[in-house]
């Protein structure tokens, strides 16, 4: 099996109008075992802007602790915040540094700029190739269930509170069939004056 | 082959491990004690390959006891756990990497009793209670059943009985012996150890 599905998870990202989602499950596990179901894969790294991981866990942690490094250095310098636009190009040249021996993870960023606050979404590979999108981007052991979901409920435009039902109910039905995935879900909506996290109780099994 | 036991309660962290140093085929003692205390408020509980368990251990807590030196004050729980898997992931990329499992468990005044779960691709995670090795795919359920937040030392240790009472009906391997200890506010302290001898009586 892929080291990549070692620990299982997902996270999902998705553009409103005006407004993002990201969201994450919260189980930890090792092949078939689950150890934690406390495990959320998503950061807050920014006033407006998160950072989900998924892959294996030790990774996740690795690649989150020098990411925070570099943008805190970055912020130190420039004496400004980091939009999430050059923040995900930094992320795509520090994987790509690792090319012959790469962090197993696959990144989602999600946030505003804090300038326009455009809407911004973006997901990489495991070696920084990046993808951002107008619509979604998903990463995880349930990526292809969260794209035939994001595929189907998913429309431009969405106002927050819409947002939040099209990503919940994405999520929750994607990880639902994966065994990998699932014991819950955490969901943030950030918008230019608020950022909402609502937990999601999901089936236990 | 090795088995390691966890469970954080209110107030204390305790952790189980059985005693047997094996070799291949071979048991080569019965009497080693795999639960090392770091510091006045910190255990480090680890199985594996056998020289990298003593090696690592070893390098982790006299750099834990060496930042005491230096500062004047101990590295907390949840530090000493960040500097065991930053060092646990950096061998992980290097030629030489460590195969080992581990608990870090203490007791902070501040800010509680903490348990992190180790793995040797240095996954990390902070968690209630876990286990290590074989006989943590019998704990768990046992875990699950009985683990509570509002856990005494008592009862914790009686969960312990469980677990291992389990390990030795089920579990091929003999594991006869568990040394146990507990870290709390009034530090480390060791207790009974659990055997197949003392669950009989």
């Amino acid at each position: 099996m892929s080291i990549l599905a070692y620990n299982g998870g997902c996270v999902v990202a998705m553009r409103g109008k005006d407004c993002v989602a990201i969201a994450t499950d919260h189980r930890f596990g090792i092949q078939a075992q689950t150890i934690s179901t406390d495990f959320k894969k998503v950061f807050h790294i920014g006033p407006r802007m998160f950072l989900g991981l998924t892959g294996l866990q030790t990774d996740i942690l690795t690649v989150r602790d020098r990411l925070m490094f570099r943008k805190n250095l970055y912020e130190t310098r420039e004496n400004r915040e980091m939009c999430p636009k050059p923040f995900s190009a930094m992320m795509s040249s520090f994987l790509y540094e690792h090319r012959f021996g790469p962090y197993f993870i696959e990144p989602v960023v999600a946030g505003l700029d804090p300038k326009t606050m455009e809407p911004f979404i973006c997901n990489m590979d495991l070696i920084g190739c990046p993808n951002a999108p107008d619509d979604f981007v998903v990463a995880g052991t349930c990526a292809e269930q969260l794209y035939g979901m994001c595929e189907t409920l998913w429309k431009p435009d969405l106002e927050p509170d819409q947002l939040f039902e099209v990503i919940a109910q994405s999520i929750v039905n994607a990880f639902d069939r994966d065994a990998m995935s699932g014991w819950g879900a955490t969901v943030y909506i950030i918008e230019k004056d608020k950022i909402t996290e609502r937990t999601l109780k999901t089936r236990m099994d | 082959m090795e088995t390691l036991l966890g469970i954080k309660g209110p107030d204390f962290v305790m952790l189980a491990a059985d005693t047997t140093h094996a070799r291949s085929i071979i048991v080569m003692k019965e009497d080693q004690n795999k639960i090392h205390k770091v510091s006045d408020s910190l255990l480090i509980s680890t199985v594996g390959e056998s020289g990298d368990t003593e090696q690592f251990t070893e390098f982790i807590s006299k750099n834990i006891a060496l930042y005491k030196m230096r500062n004047g004050y101990d590295l907390s729980p949840r530090e000493s756990a960040h500097f065991t898997r930053k060092n646990l992931a950096e061998y992980l990329r290097s030629r030489t990497p460590y195969q080992v499992f581990m608990f870090v468990a203490g007791y902070d005044p501040n800010a509680g009793p903490e348990l992190t779960f180790i793995d040797y691709l240095a996954n990390a995670l902070p968690v209630n209670y876990a286990g290590h090795g074989y006989g943590a795919i019998f704990a768990s359920s046992i875990y699950d059943r009985y683990w509570h937040p509002n856990i005494t030392q008592a009862e914790a240790y009686d969960v312990f009985k469980k677990c291992i009472a389990e390990i030795q009906k089920r579990l091929v391997v003999n594991l006869k012996n568990f040394t146990v200890a507990v870290v709390d506010k009034d530090g480390v302290r060791d207790l009974e150890p659990i055997s197949a001898a003392s669950l009989a009586a």
